[in-house]
């Protein structure tokens, strides 16, 4: 089954208690933060706390993502030789701006897992679109390697690098939201809405999830344990939609069964992307664990 | 040189270590749950001083209930302020 | 020393010096009492009878306290309690000596009673709990030099009762009182609500002194404790500090780690089927035990369920759901919160009850015994879902009894709610330091990382196995929390025996000794 990236859930990894916490709220996906949530003087400390973690908590099917820092820091290349010799498989590249940056990381991933006996591609990439060159490649920037599960979007370095504010309305950032849901799908990679980083506006968070699904998103990063089970509950599809995806699905079996082309299932024709839709559909049921497979 | 890690704050653990000495390993730990985990975290700071090949140091902990991957990665951490080598 | 291992395989010495015979615990139903109840002294009343007395000397010179007598008090107050120091530091200053003081449980507020113990004015000690300071004095040093009894809310008033404790005086500290003694606690500046602890006392103690800071006009109304069993009424200028005997609205936990255990604990409650029209429920007042309230109320609306009634440890969270129609009744034998108070005088079905009425298993009926389903915390769970919530993992006492076991035995499904650790001490362990209550009565255990079911339920096992509830076994969730926490070492005990932990049939549970220093 294709991993499901729903909620992309961000935890200072300089925070010992989130590091053998954050799996209870059971995120798709964690990102343990090397880069901005963590203080220049601490970026030794928090990376040591995140190797050492790495050896010891089990995380279950939850995908660990470390945010390392931009690979032009001086903290940059050594977040990625410690964490991948202590068993990190997924990191999080934030400021790519093209294909080049990406295979900067390729390279240097590629010489740590040999140094350390690791199978060549065990590590993957998630890059972090946040500035206009950036979305500008953003298709160039999700193709650049076979490693990218995921890129994302994000609202704060991009606002701020385009010099201007966010707004609720979020006109400013639609373009960009957009760009990245495109060049994610054409590529073939998960795209991942930006932060809402107000926790006590649920209401506003809520609105943005559904216009986040709506717009073809992946998943939405998240930085609250509340604001994870509320993806979730957004991105459960209904009794009715279930039912509905089986029904073209089970369609789309006897079709190809009995080699029919075209099939239409209540009145309506079904074609490859709409057996795909229902593919995913039952895909995010089984995830949030409202349907199971009948053997 | 002494090196310092962590806080004192709950699930964390405050680490100095100082490498200039030269009468071996001594560890003195301060925790509300010494009586519980005391000898494993001393075990605990021996293998990470072992791991990083320092053979003469005086560790203090102020122990807030830390986990054991916490309070090595603290005790590394130290080490590695306490050599000069912080990146 | 000789010992019998009892039903949960602790080992109960058979005789202790200054106690007595004891009987081991053999089962939650096991003992059947015979025989007659205790009952006090007869009384007598004339037309013209002043009760009202200028001070606490006065009563104590009156009711003849003298050596080596037994005293009672209440924790209705809780930790704004002046009641029980006052009184105490009186007895100090006239030079008694030798008092047994058979408490409903005591607070921080009371350490002053360290140094009554060291002065010998107090030498024996009966509570549901011990906390702060106190506590770790007699863990540690046994300043008491007897063991103290630790008593359920049940257990207490079924002793009283059965006439194994004879109180001879009675401290009853009230809000309103009238000049016959008459008494409530929910009128008056100092109001706390249900004055539940204290009723039983009334009934069997040789003398009953009512203390209030609030002397109304005869007759007070409405009267929760009768002038019938008033010897005297003394006026104080302030029984308590308001401020700490009732806190401000409950309000359920915004904290991440509760609120996960309490949707756990929630959703193995509904799939179990025990949420449905009239059925009945209670909750501690810890953190998690709140926010499954808050759950199980949203379900409850969403399903157009009533119930008959909820009991406690009333709150107002509890008086919400009473007045949305969501139960038909409160049975309340403490009141938490103001709003709570003002509910038990306004609604007629916010039902004061005594802890008699509450948990005792030696009565008629007790509300305990009609419990469909009771959400509890713990200290301490073990394998064989033994419960602990006295001790900590160091051994030393920090917490009480209460109506933990009375309410694990009495209710259909018993909930123990808790955090799989707390900072590094693993909650579920191979072995309990004390058993409080035992694991037959206990069905499962909800942590935030998964859930355990007593195997003698096949029925919930059968029930929760089709939901994506992280259910494990009890060895595996040990397991667990030891993966994070590692195994911590065994505290190191004395020989001498500083606590008795007392089943609610009065058959003894545990014993509690004395924490060896180093």
């Amino acid at each position: 089954m294709k991993k499901l990236r729903r909620t992309m859930m961000f935890c200072p990894a300089s925070n010992p208690k989130m590091l053998f916490t954050a799996q209870i709220y059971n995120p798709d996906c964690i990102i343990f933060d090397l880069e901005d949530a963590v203080a220049y003087a601490e970026k030794d400390s928090a990376r040591d706390l995140l190797c050492e973690a790495l050896k010891v908590v089990d995380y279950g099917n939850i995908e660990v993502f470390a945010r390392i820092n931009a690979l032009y820091t001086p903290f940059g290349e050594t977040d990625v030789r410690e964490l991948v010799k202590a068993g990190l498989k997924n990191i999080r590249l934030p400021m790519c701006e093209c294909s080049e940056d990406v295979q900067k990381l390729e390279r240097l991933i590629e010489e740590v897992e040999k140094e350390n006996g690791i199978e060549i591609g065990t590590v993957k990439i998630q890059c972090a679109i946040e500035t206009p060159k950036g979305v500008e490649n953003a298709y160039e920037i999700a193709k650049a390697s076979d490693r990218i599960v995921a890129i994302s979007i994000g609202a704060e370095d991009f606002t701020r690098s385009l010099g201007t504010d966010r707004t609720k309305a979020g006109r400013e950032l639609f373009y960009a939201r957009t760009r990245v849901v495109i060049a994610a799908s054409a590529a073939g990679v998960d795209s991942i809405d930006t932060v809402w980083a107000d926790v006590s506006d649920m209401e506003g968070f809520t609105a943005e999830v559904r216009d986040a699904k709506n717009l073809g998103f992946s998943g939405k990063s998240c930085v609250h344990p509340s604001q994870v089970k509320e993806v979730h509950r957004i991105f459960t599809p209904t009794k009715e939609e279930i039912g509905k995806a089986l029904e073209i699905i089970c369609a789309a079996k006897e079709a190809e069964k009995m080699n029919l082309g075209v099939i239409t299932v209540n009145g309506k024709m079904v074609d490859f992307p709409v057996i795909q839709k229902a593919e995913r559909i039952v895909a995010l049921a089984k995830g949030a664990g409202v349907y199971k497979e009948e053997e | 040189m002494i090196g310092q890690a962590g806080r004192e704050k709950c699930d964390d653990v405050l680490v100095q270590v100082n490498i200039d000495t030269s009468e071996g390993i001594k560890v003195d730990i301060e925790s509300k749950v010494k009586q519980l985990f005391g000898k494993q975290i001393e075990q605990s700071v021996k293998e990470v001083l072992y791991e990083m090949d320092v053979k003469n140091a005086y560790v203090t902990l102020k122990d807030e209930g830390a986990l054991d991957f916490v309070i090595r990665a603290r005790v590394k951490t130290a080490i590695k302020r306490a050599k000069g080598g912080v990146k | 020393m000789e010992f019998i291992e009892n039903a949960v395989g602790r080992k109960i010495p058979k005789y202790i010096e200054g106690v007595g015979v004891l009987k081991p615990y053999r089962g939650p139903f096991a003992t059947k009492p015979e025989g007659r109840k205790y009952a006090p002294s007869k009384a007598y009343n004339t037309p013209g009878d002043n009760k009202i007395l200028n001070n606490i000397r006065e009563a104590i010179e009156k009711t003849g306290l003298k050596d080596g007598m037994t005293i009672s008090f209440h924790h209705h107050l809780r930790e704004g309690d002046y009641i029980l120091n006052a009184v105490v530091d009186q007895i100090a200053k006239m030079g008694i000596k030798n008092i047994t003081i058979c408490a409903s449980s005591l607070n921080k507020v009371h350490e002053p009673l360290i140094e009554h113990i060291k002065n010998g004015v107090i030498t024996g000690l009966q509570t549901s709990g011990l906390r702060g300071k106190l506590a770790k004095e007699i863990s540690t040093k046994n300043i008491l030099g007897s063991p103290v009894i630790f008593r359920t809310h049940g257990g207490r008033t079924r002793a009283i009762e059965a006439g194994d404790v004879k109180i001879d005086v009675a401290f009853l500290g009230a809000s309103a009182c009238d000049k016959m003694g008459n008494m409530n606690g929910v009128d008056g500046k100092s109001a706390f609500g249900a004055i539940g602890y204290a009723m039983v006392d009334a009934e069997y103690a040789d003398k009953v002194v009512a203390i209030t800071d609030n002397l109304v006009e005869y007759p007070l109304y409405p009267i929760s404790i009768s002038q019938t069993l008033v010897d005297y009424v003394v006026i104080m200028d302030e029984i308590g500090n308001p401020s700490l005997i009732s806190s401000g609205a409950t309000r359920v936990t915004k904290n991440p780690l509760e609120l996960k255990i309490a949707e756990n604990a929630a959703r193995a409650i509904i799939d179990s089927g025990y949420i449905k029209n009239g059925f009945s429920f209670q909750a501690g007042s810890g953190g998690s035990a709140l926010a499954v309230v808050k759950f199980v109320k949203e379900y409850m609306e969403e399903n157009n369920i009533v119930g008959s009634f909820a009991s406690g440890g009333i709150s107002s969270y509890m008086v919400n759901m009473l007045e949305s129609g969501l139960f038909k009744a409160l049975f309340d034998t403490q009141t938490f919160d103001c709003e709570a108070g003002s509910s038990l005088r306004r609604n007629h079905n916010h039902i004061e009850m005594s802890a008699s009425t509450y948990a005792n298993p030696h009565n008629k009926g007790c509300v305990a015994h009609q419990l469909d389903i009771m959400i509890l915390s713990a200290t301490e769970i073990d394998v064989n879902f033994n419960v602990n919530v006295m001790t900590g993992s160091t051994g030393i006492i920090m917490g009480a009894q209460g109506g933990h076991p009375d309410t694990a035995a009495g209710a259909k499904f018993t909930v123990v709610v808790a955090p799989l650790m707390r900072k590094r001490i693993p909650i579920v362990v191979d072995e309990v330091t004390t058993v409080v209550t035992p694991g037959e009565t206990v069905d499962i255990v909800v942590t935030e990382r998964g859930i355990a079911i007593n195997p003698r339920r096949t029925d919930i096992i059968e029930k929760l196995s089709k939901s994506n509830l992280p259910i494990m076994t009890i060895e595996k969730l040990k397991n667990l929390a030891e993966s994070f926490t590692g195994i911590p070492e065994k505290p190191e005990f004395d020989e001498e025996i500083v606590g008795i932990v007392e089943y609610r049939d009065g058959t003894i549970m545990d014993v509690i000794r004395k924490v060896k220093q180093k």
